[in-house]
């Protein structure tokens, strides 16, 4: 079956556990690796594993892209770098993944909308935060039942699963992640909290969801609409797994989540990795069936 | 020990710490109140925010009853000799919220991370002395890291800018010889024009000789809360250490018993109102017994209400598992957790 062709840019934590992803799709074929740093580890292991790589950064991707076909890229550097390298390629028509907190495409968290990405044709999508890639679909599956007037969220990750750019753009992902808690999850306002937790062997990536509900919360089909939802993001993470809740307590709402990665590039303790990249590779695979079905 | 003659400047947390103590309750007029009273006493410093730091007012800490600008402007103004610092923990808040401090006459900026963490802290820190603040990088849960640990990130927070570093026993579980140790090994490394200081908490009853063990290793600023109005035990007790300075002839430059006044006239009846006296109970010494960052007590506390699972098992567990500060949504998870076990 013919495959689409992608790019991955940055050669870091995340675009090596997403290219172990993309290595296993039916749909996707990864091409290139992007980078700056042409004695990085992360190029070397994607050359290791087959990839054309440049230390030039996009700009060494660029004259390669209608040769090699390329149509799809993903951007795993930081959100600084982001807009211009998104400008470069959308303008060759590539479809542009982005991982960054730039956020300068509309936020996409798969089980919530990324229908509504496909049908709209969209050439930048941002895929949010790790936290927000674990936490939004639970603010949503809360409030489908009913207005939430507020959403928070508490994302916990080993400290080990973090890397640098992670720590130097704190403020970025608590922004980030909380705007997409309202224009995404659904509740009129969002807050969003990060801890790193150094503890030894490291603990497994954790978030708890809190909504405040406008009323009185509506148990059962808030408990049937949790049930579904993890199981829809279980479709791409399987590791992902309500731990415990929904509690109530008056109008509040808390899940907690447990995400369990697969292992891929970083052991499993590193579910924030994870489902940041499947969340990547899963929205990449819909566009890809789009473009292979016209 | 002879520390006559040496000068420390005393940091007063009690309307920051303090609303640990009264689930972030304070009135206006309670922080003016308290405020004025640690003035008329000319403690020097004075920290004012959410517990947890600017926007720290959530769902997961508590909403403070204000938000910490109406604190802050409410309280600022008033003060005649008397700085305001805030604390703010990155992942929580951001440099919007310090900008937001920046026009209310805000002097000091405490950057607050988990002591192996430093690195979140950069953005921050650079942010805070570039705009000329007195910047303070505050190493929080010491308790959980070597000296040389300790050291290496004190350096990461003194490369960003910080002129002051904190060694800070969150958990109120260290002895004095502990602190010696992590403070000396700062002192030793750091040139005299970087100060260094020590945040207490009094859940073991060492807050007061840790603090001098601190000073005795080179700290020269300490915190403390009147009344010892904090989290936990609370923190060292300000008026009560001032004495004691004031009898080892270290120089703090308080007045004792206007002191003494604002504790027993102005911070006891807040606590009294708010029904909760910060002390040493099998609750709180289960912090300092365990290493637990001490804002979980009340959480826990709630917890054992709703799920009547001691808070003391709960907090036992919390040390086992290495959680560290702002994890407060962990409390209830794993009394869920517990409660699960117990039903088989």
């Amino acid at each position: 079956m013919a495959k689409i062709r992608c790019a991955l840019i940055g050669p870091g934590n995340i675009g090596t556990d997403l290219l172990y992803k993309l290595k296993r799709s039916e749909v996707l074929e990864p091409v290139w690796m992007v980078g700056i740093d042409p004695t990085s580890d992360g190029l070397a292991r994607a050359r290791d594993m087959g990839l054309k790589t440049t230390s030039d950064g996009v700009d060494g991707l660029l004259a390669h892209i209608e040769a090699d076909n390329i149509q799809i890229a993903f951007d795993a550097t930081s959100a600084y770098a982001h807009a211009e390298t998104s400008r470069k390629l959308t303008e060759k028509g590539v479809k542009v993944i982005d991982l960054t907190p730039a956020a300068i495409g509309p936020f996409c968290v798969p089980p919530v909308n990324l229908q509504d990405h496909l049908n709209k044709g969209e050439e930048n999508v941002n895929m949010v935060t790790c936290g927000g890639q674990a936490t939004i679909p639970m603010v949503f599956a809360v409030s489908r039942v009913q207005p939430v007037c507020y959403g928070e969220i508490v994302a916990t990750v080993a400290s080990k699963s973090a890397g640098p750019g992670t720590r130097k753009n704190i403020d970025e992902f608590t922004q980030t992640t909380s705007g997409a808690i309202s224009k995404v999850g659904g509740a009129k306002q969002g807050k969003a909290i990060i801890i790193l937790n150094p503890a030894e062997p490291p603990l497994m990536m954790r978030d708890t969801i809190h909504c405040i509900t406008e009323t009185e919360p509506q148990q059962d089909a808030i408990i049937e609409s949790v049930k579904a939802m993890e199981k829809e993001v279980q479709k791409y993470v399987p590791g992902y797994r309500v731990k415990e809740g929904p509690v109530f307590d008056g109008n509040r709402v808390s899940v907690f989540v447990e995400v369990r990665g697969r292992g891929d590039y970083l052991p499993e303790y590193a579910g924030n990795l994870d489902i940041m990249t499947a969340a990547a590779a899963r929205t990449a695979e819909m566009f890809a069936e789009q473009m292979l079905k016209a | 020990m002879n520390l006559k003659g040496k000068k420390i400047r005393l940091h007063d947390m009690s309307l920051r710490d303090g609303m640990h103590s009264i689930r972030h309750q304070f009135t206006v007029q309670n922080m003016q109140d308290l405020s004025q009273a640690l003035d008329k006493a000319r403690v020097p410093l004075i920290e004012v925010t959410h517990g947890d730091g600017i926007a720290g007012s959530s769902v997961n800490y508590g909403f403070g009853l204000h938000s910490d600008k109406d604190y802050l402007e409410a309280v600022i103004p008033h003060l005649k000799n008397a700085q305001v610092s805030v604390l703010m923990l990155p992942g929580i808040g951001t440099i919007k919220d310090l900008q937001m401090v920046e026009d209310l006459g805000v002097k000091t900026i405490r950057v607050a991370t988990h002591c192996t963490e430093a690195d979140v802290s950069e953005q921050h820190i650079k942010y805070s002395a570039k705009r000329g603040f007195d910047t303070v990088g505050f190493l929080m849960m010491s308790h959980m890291a070597s000296p040389e640990k300790i050291l290496e990130q004190a350096k990461l927070m003194h490369s960003y800018g910080a002129n002051c570093l904190y060694m800070t026993d969150s958990a109120g579980h260290m002895l004095p010889e502990e602190v010696k140790a992590k403070i000396g090994i700062l002192r030793a490394e750091f040139p005299d024009t970087i100060e260094l200081g020590f945040h207490g908490h009094h859940n073991l009853g060492m807050a007061i000789a840790n603090s001098l063990a601190a000073i005795e290793a080179g700290a020269t600023r300490i915190d403390g809360s009147v009344a010892g109005f904090g989290a936990g035990a609370g923190n060292t007790p300000l008026e009560v250490f001032a004495a004691v300075c004031d009898l080892y002839g270290i120089e703090t430059g308080v007045d004792v018993s206007a002191l003494m006044d604002a504790a027993e006239d102005v911070a006891v009846p807040i606590m009294v109102k708010n029904n909760e006296l910060p002390r040493i109970n099998r609750d709180s010494l289960t912090l300092g017994y365990a290493g637990v960052y001490s804002s979980f007590l009340l959480h826990a506390r709630r917890a054992e209400e709703k799920h009547k699972i001691p808070a003391r098992e709960i907090l036992m567990e919390l040390g086992r598992r290495g959680t560290v500060g702002g994890q407060e949504d962990m409390i209830e998870d794993v009394a869920l957790e517990m409660l699960r076990a117990r039903r088989g």
